[in-house]
């Protein structure tokens, strides 16, 4: 039944490939076809396959395509391996990817690099697949660095501007210094294990490595270190909000179904070796906690609505990773899903309405949309819902809750990390609704232009339909007590071991988050559509403006890292412009040339010079010769 | 018949290559620096006949035979590049020939 296996990466790449050699001499139509009809099929592909292993439930399915190459004993293969996360995944990467290609159809209509475009998304699908399919790390790394690099690629789209190259740069860069940190890791791992597959790396390590091993600690940190760069976790996640300089759908892209989600993949699929190091589990769920806490505050204050996005996708992933961390492992990857879907629906939201007030993104700007644009109003609704994690009907309550109720059940968490995220999900729906008032009610400011046709608004109501009914394949124990997606990754992802005793406050709980959920949203109400007065009192304060400016920045990390790195970095290159170890060689050119010119200058084409060169030098050799 | 010493008769070639040297660096038209290699190679040839006398070998009669020989192919070499030069340059001086320097 893994004879199709191949083809779900192998799409995306043939329709990359078929685009950049004759993307420039189709007409529009057929780009459209080839970028969407290869993930399209892929995503079909994907769900013929899922049906199967659905159906017949294997551990996994493994497909050999060819050995990549054989060196001294280690032969890894292009190899993908099929189990219930990679479905997962690839479920979402297909699907979302699907959806936010067909959403670019009208999105990118205007622009002249329309092939251009499709050919990077297709890629950036393909590699993305490629990374959670690989049976092996290092194919793993190849769709690891394939996504980096279209990540480069699409956030640099209109790279006429130099602020996008800038950022796409610095998203290239920093996730650089993560996937420094990852390579050292997999060379640790080779070391020890003789290999890269992924499989027996998980059977091998549970029986070398005792609980708390030392060089399991080092590999599992050095791994967190990739997926910290990968998925904008502090400290390296100050590319993200810069990365809102690519085209709408691609920050929708980056933000649900790939790039940012691979961290989050690279620590489930290791999760063998988290688990030996107790120490990192603890690391990736505070910095998981502090992520969301200071991604959250710093959405607050964002004017310009990507932005504000983009600093809750950091957050939303910083509860996958507090998640991760207290080994919920099946409910970091059930929040992924979940936050795939909002996510996508909420960014192509706001690209429609970025598109139908001709590019205009600060939200102090919109307002009144609710009657313009009622599709993307009710669809943007049911996303902020689920975002904001609001109580029953949202999805997203159903993934958070879950999150928070196992900071305390679990037997890893404690109080403080439920604090923070009890603390992350009120800002969080503060945020939200801020963002859904600021933009859709009060009076309209923007002129309205483009209304959204067809291939926005359905890939918009699709992804609704799932952020609101996604959340009903797991529900809480004493809530319908569906438990259809743990029990899904059951084989590959071990529960959480809980504290006893603790199921009776599970409804205290519940109760606490849905009214701090409800209390955000309340709030954003109050400030933002009942009394705006109290928001310019606010903004009158000295000390709050200073916090507020400290928050907008996001918490100074740009600047922190500018004085630590950057300067200095900049200075050095500077003092040492004429490169002092090359000054070694170009002394030995100079003084090469110097003679050469010293003694061409005897080459003066007159006879008798040189026929008293030739008598000086018989009477040198003479005198020589005679006195020797 | 007296005999001559052979250190007067290699002196005298001594002195006749070392005028040959001498003008072959100081001349300035061609030919005379062509007649000055001339007289150098005599000067050799000199010196062969010298040392063939004392030792009374016919060797150096026979290198003597050689060296005219050779300078009569060499003046033929030597008259052609004159005639090319005086052809090209309209005059005699090897200093206007000075075209191959550095």
């Amino acid at each position: 039944m893994g004879e199709l296996l191949w083809l779900i990466p192998a799409l995306p790449f043939a329709g990359a490939l078929l685009l950049v050699l004759f993307g420039n001499r189709v007409s529009r139509a057929l780009v459209s076809a080839i970028g969407v009809g290869s993930v399209g099929i892929s995503a079909a592909v994907t769900l013929v396959l899922g049906i199967q292993y659905l159906s017949s439930r294997p551990a996994f399915i493994r497909q050999e395509v060819w050995q990549w190459f054989d060196v001294a004993g280690f032969s890894p293969s292009i190899a993908f391996h099929l189990d219930a996360l990679s479905m997962v995944f690839i479920f979402v990467i297909t699907f979302v990817g699907f959806l936010i290609h067909i959403y670019s159809t009208e999105y990118m209509a205007e622009d002249k690099d329309y092939a251009r475009f499709f050919a990077c998304m297709n890629l950036f699908v393909g590699s993305m697949l490629m990374l959670v399919m690989a049976d092996n790390l290092l194919l793993l790394y190849l769709g690891w660095e394939g996504v980096g690099l279209c990540s480069y690629l699409l956030i640099g789209f209109w790279y006429k501007e130099p602020a996008n190259g800038y950022a796409a740069r610095k998203a290239f860069i920093i996730t650089r210094v993560g996937d420094t940190a990852m390579a050292i890791g997999l060379f640790m791992l080779f070391q020890h294990f003789g290999t890269l597959h992924i499989q027996s790396i998980s059977t091998e390590a549970a029986q070398v490595w005792s609980i708390g091993n030392e060089t399991a600690l080092i590999i599992a940190l050095l791994l967190l270190g990739g997926a910290v760069g990968k998925s904008g976790q502090l400290p390296l996640q100050t590319w993200l909000p810069d990365a809102m300089a690519g085209p709408t759908p691609v920050s929708a892209l980056i933000h649900a179904a790939t790039m940012v989600t691979a961290g989050v993949y690279l620590i489930a699929r290791m999760h063998v070796v988290f688990e030996l190091a107790p120490a990192a589990m603890m690391a990736v769920a505070v910095i998981g906690a502090v992520t969301l806490l200071i991604a959250g505050f710093a959405a607050l204050t964002q004017y310009d609505i990507k932005r504000v996005l983009a600093y809750s996708t950091i957050s939303q992933v910083g509860y996958m990773f507090l998640a991760l961390g207290v080994g919920a492992w099946s409910s970091g990857v059930f929040h992924f899903m979940i936050h795939g879907f909002f996510k996508a629906l909420l960014f192509l939201c706001a690209g429609a309405i970025i598109l139908a007030l001709h590019h205009e993104q600060d939200m102090r700007k919109m307002g009144g949309l609710s009657k313009k644009l009622p599709v993307v109003f009710y669809t943007f609704l049911i996303g902020a819902a689920s975002l904001a994690a609001f109580p029953l009907v949202s999805a997203g309550f159903y993934s958070k809750d879950q999150i928070l109720w196992l900071q305390l059940a679990g037997e890893n968490g404690n109080i403080w990390l439920y604090l923070a995220g009890l603390l992350g999900a009120f800002i969080t729906s503060i945020y939200t609704f801020r963002m859904v008032f600021l933009t859709f009610y009060g009076e309209e400011k923007t002129h309205v232009g483009h209304k959204p046709t067809l291939a926005i608004t359905v890939p918009l109501v699709i992804l609704a339909v799932l952020s609101f009914a996604g959340g009903f394949i797991e529900l809480p124990h004493n809530f319908g007590h569906v438990v259809l997606f743990s029990d899904f990754l059951a084989p590959i992802l071990p529960a959480v071991t809980m504290v006893p005793d603790f199921n009776q406050y599970e409804w205290m709980l519940q109760l606490l988050a849905a009214v701090i959920s409800l209390g955000g949203i309340f709030i954003a109400y109050l400030f933002y559509y009942k009394k705006p007065e109290l928001i310019d009192s606010i903004h009158r304060s000295e000390t709050t403006m200073a916090i507020h400016r400290f928050w907008h920045s996001g918490w100074g990390f740009d600047q922190l890292y500018d004085t630590l790195f950057v300067r200095p970095y900049v200075y050095l290159s500077k003092v040492n412009k004429s490169d002092f170890i090359d000054s070694i060689y170009t002394f030995i050119a100079n003084a090469t040339q110097g003679l050469h010119q010293l003694f061409a200058r005897t080459q003066t084409g007159v006879m008798r010079n040189y026929v008293a060169g030739v008598v000086v030098g018989a009477i040198m050799i003479l005198t020589i010769s005679l006195l020797l | 018949m007296t005999t001559i010493p052979m250190e007067t008769g290699l002196l005298l070639a001594g002195v006749l290559f070392m005028l040959g040297l001498i003008s072959v660096m100081i001349r300035r038209n061609i030919i005379f620096m062509l007649i000055s290699v001339e007289i150098m190679l005599n000067a050799a040839g000199l010196a062969f006949i010298v040392a063939g006398n004392h030792w009374a070998q016919p060797d150096g009669q026979i290198m003597f035979i050689f060296i005219l020989t050779m300078a009569a192919a060499e003046v033929s070499v030597g008259l052609a590049l004159i005639l090319q030069i005086h052809h090209q340059l309209k005059t005699l001086n090897s200093d206007a020939a000075n075209f191959m320097k550095g």
